[in-house]
């Protein structure tokens, strides 16, 4: 790199054609194993598959799905890089669930009680919400740390505290009020000066809160890959004792990984909240956390890999909406989704091991050869 | 994970024993749980803090936890995580309830534990053939069983025959329950047709200290039992007794404790993963049938309510053994039938029973503070500092939090139900919490093993 070629160029050169398609293709290969898979269920339950993938991709590419599939994979994508966080780490972040509702919940009660002018209402929001997601998940490190509670263990179980203490506030003689006409009860609503205006669109609104999704993504990547704590935190995970060994504190990593991924998980409610529904109320979307760790696996905690697997998921879901009408239960998404992870982390696994044997071969030859390893061309990093 | 060293002036056990050495503690230990909640009983006026009706929804809540316990169990003494418990206990439910309903509840048992083994066995190939990491492959497993289950019960419950006879889309037609048993004389069983008499139960409506307690206590494990209930509680034993005294357990541990040693003395270290899973899947599956047909005669969607994790987390709480995972599921079963039976009064009252026990454990950690304090360690003769403040921060949270849980208690009548709604979860917190530094996994637990390649 020192011969002036650009960072990139280096790169690619390092990894060489046939890892380029080898990552490229591992993706690709998995997820039309899961769509054979899908079709396969399908044809099984009596549905002609082709006819159904057809009638998705037409409702799926329609202008107010797109709009939908965007919005969607707004909550997708901040979700799966709160997962992605704590899987840099090798932590299991699976209560991202629990923290963004607990966070959306508490905001939406701060943002309706205190009205500021206009920038100052939705910061005032948005931090908090990455304080209380952040504190939420830090419970869950500490643990760890101070007292060896597996973190998979103490985030499910504080995703069921999180459902009963907003069930417990969520009521009208406590944080929240019933609304007229309907049996919905929801926090205040934040005022106009509180919202974030969304770009309108031919098929509809998409949230403005999509740049902040946008600008997660970029701070991700540069945290984890151009920074002093991105690097011990990706060596904590790779290898605990070089992360030891090399003066990382690993008990308090753990608690500020844990942290800054429920910082980011306290903002998967945000785009809904401050650009469509204004308050938290009963049906406001749940579950995203347990979409984001799948999407996270399928985007191998890359945050441009991420991206295209929030939007696949998003348009799956939107899609399936119009199986319902064929008379297919639309929880074929489901099945679907459960398969492309299980194909994603096997085709990667054979991938990796056929890695290693060209590697092996490569060297085996080379030293055949007469040539030493010193000699040799670089071959980039590892994975 | 963290190693700080517990340097206790308590010699060190002897090397874990077979379970009957524990026996006697566990039995003092227990007689002293049970005259505190019936001292309590008496204070607060809580009578079901200790009936029959709730020892006997207890153990009906137990048992589903307890199963996916073993389930884990099975698996992590083979060496493999297995976080998808959730997923094989939903298959089970939908399996057991799609052939119980046709074929008998018997029928809907068997075809349960079949449609949990299946999910073992994806996790097995997975895991065990692939070396995906496990617990990624469980949580797309759970993702799986949950989606498979949905979209099947909407094809097959909600058409034709199915839907006739009580089915939807988010549940299926109902399946006859599983016939229950009561002891004879003591509970009020029959004999030939003969109603007995129920001399516990007369003895539990008297309210008396203690002997009501023990009363109510034993009725509610001897009446109206069923015979799943009954099979599951055998299969503690059974389990304890296969894995730890026959030939092929020696070999399912070996791999979960030393892969590598095994695979030298020609065990087939894959063989006995595969053969481990599948297990464990079917003990998650029995789980899922027993919700099918005996705490409710039918499959819902979302049934299973996160007792996959719970199990789970009781198996970790009983030290990856029978009998600790046995009394851990009945913890967790105890605080979930709160939710049943007059939850915020039980809760309440209870709320001072956890005082308590916390004012106890604070005395404890004093005394063990003074003794740490007096007698210097004996590898070095330092005193151990760290561990001397460690037990009176320990003592002072105990006793803050004692206190904020009595303050509570005088101020309010009763726990509101949306808060008794998480008493397993914060119960499995906080008795994670407590007991984690003492326990060992085993030593390969969730490592990925490939023959041939140790390094």
């Amino acid at each position: 790199m020192s011969d002036g070629v650009p960072g990139w160029v280096a790169i690619l050169r390092g990894l060489g054609p046939r890892r380029i398609v080898l990552r490229v293709g591992a993706p690709f290969i998995a997820l039309v194993i899961a769509l054979v898979i899908t079709m396969i269920v399908l044809r099984a339950a009596g549905v002609d598959p082709f006819n159904a993938m057809s009638s998705m991709i037409d409702y799926g590419t329609t202008s107010s799905s797109t709009v939908e599939i965007l919005n969607r994979a707004t909550g997708y994508y901040l979700s799966a890089v709160a997962v992605a966080i704590g899987f840099r780490m090798a932590l299991f972040n699976i209560g991202v669930d629990g923290q963004y509702r607990m966070a959306a919940m508490l905001s939406a009660v701060l943002g309706g009680a205190v009205a500021l002018p206009a920038p100052f209402g939705q910061i005032l929001v948005i931090v908090a919400a990455m304080l209380i997601g952040g504190a939420w998940a830090a419970i869950a490190g500490v643990l760890k740390v101070t007292r060896g509670v597996s973190e998979v263990i103490s985030t499910i179980m504080l995703n069921a505290i999180a459902t009963g203490l907003i069930a417990y506030l969520l009521n009208p003689a406590r944080l929240a009020e019933v609304r007229p006409g309907s049996n919905n009860v929801a926090t205040t609503p934040i005022p106009e000066s509180g919202r974030v205006p969304g770009f309108e669109l031919a098929g509809g609104t998409v949230f403005g809160l999509i740049v902040l999704a946008v600008a997660v993504g970029i701070a991700f990547y540069v945290v984890i890959n151009r920074t002093r704590f991105g690097y011990d935190l990706r060596i904590s995970g790779l290898s605990p004792t070089a992360a030891r060994a090399s003066g990382v504190d690993s008990r308090r990593m753990v608690v500020t990984t844990m942290a800054l991924s429920g910082a980011a998980a306290g903002l998967v409610g945000m785009p809904e909240l401050l650009g469509a529904s204004y308050q938290y109320s009963l049906n406001f979307p749940a579950g995203l956390g347990f979409t984001g760790i799948a999407i996270a696996l399928l985007g191998r905690n890359n945050p441009f890999g991420i991206g295209l697997a929030a939007l696949l998921f998003s348009f799956l879901d939107q899609s399936s909406d119009v199986l319902q009408l064929n008379d297919v239960p639309k929880e074929i998404v489901l099945v679907m989704q459960g398969t492309v992870v299980l194909t994603v982390v096997i085709v990667y696994e054979l991938v990796r091991r056929f890695e290693i044997r060209l590697q092996q071969r490569a060297v085996a030859a080379d030293l055949a050869a007469g040539r030493t390893i010193a000699q040799q061309e670089p071959t980039g990093g590892t994975a | 994970m963290t190693t700080t060293a517990l340097a206790e002036p308590v010699p060190m056990r002897a090397a874990p024993g077979p379970e009957g050495s524990r026996l006697p503690r566990a039995l003092l230990f227990a007689a002293v749980l049970l005259a505190l909640l019936s001292l309590v009983r008496v204070i607060t006026g809580a009578d079901d803090i200790t009936s029959s009706g709730t020892v006997g929804a207890s153990l009906r809540l137990a048992v589903p936890i307890g199963l996916a316990a073993l389930g884990g169990l099975w698996a992590e003494r083979s060496g493999v995580v297995n976080i998808g418990l959730e997923g094989m206990m939903i298959l089970g439910t939908w399996t057991g309830a799609w052939a119980g309903y046709q074929w008998g509840p018997w029928a809907g048992v068997v075809a349960g534990i079949i449609g949990g083994a299946l999910g073992g066995l994806l996790h097995a190939v997975a895991t065990v053939t692939f070396g995906v990491d496990h617990i990624v492959s469980g949580v797309a497993i759970n993702i799986l069983g949950l989606g498979l289950t949905q979209f099947l019960a909407g094809l097959l419950f909600d058409t034709g025959a199915a839907k006739a006879l009580g089915g939807g889309p988010r549940q299926s037609p109902p399946v006859d329950a599983i016939r229950t048993v009561s002891l004879p004389v003591l509970s009020g069983g029959e004999i030939f047709g003969w109603r007995s008499p129920d001399a516990l139960g007369w003895l539990e409506r008297r309210h008396w200290l203690l002997a009501s307690d023990l009363a109510g206590l034993l009725r509610g494990l001897t009446a109206g039992m069923s015979l799943l209930t009954l099979l599951a509680v055998a299969l503690v034993p059974i389990t304890f007794f296969v894995l730890w005294r026959t030939r092929f357990g020696l070999r399912v541990r070996s791999c979960g404790e030393s892969p590598y040693a095994a695979e030298s003395l020609g065990v087939s270290v894959y063989r006995m993963k595969y053969a481990a899973v599948i297990i464990s899947g079917g003990c998650a599956g029995l789980a899922g049938a027993f919700l099918v047909t005996v705490a409710s005669p039918l499959y819902q969607d979302g049934q299973t309510g996160g007792r996959g994790y719970i199990g789970l987390a009781a198996m970790i709480f009983g030290n990856w053994r029978p009998g600790g995972l046995a009394a851990g599921a009945m913890l967790f079963g105890y605080s979930d039938a709160m939710n049943l039976r007059s939850g915020g009064e039980s809760v309440h009252a209870l709320l001072l029973f956890v005082a308590i026990l916390l004012a106890g454990i604070a005395v404890w950690q004093w005394l063990r503070a003074r003794r740490l304090a007096a007698h210097p360690r004996a590898a070095d003769g330092v005193v151990d500092r760290r561990g001397v403040r460690g037990a009176y921060l320990a003592g002072a949270v105990a006793i803050t939090v004692a206190a904020l849980l009595l303050i509570w208690y005088w101020r309010s009548d009763t726990v509101p139900g949306e808060l008794v709604s998480f008493t397993p979860h914060l119960t499995t917190l906080l008795v994670l919490s407590l007991a984690s530094q003492r326990l060992r996994m085993p030593a390969a637990d969730g490592l990925i093993y490939r023959r041939g390649e140790e390094r």
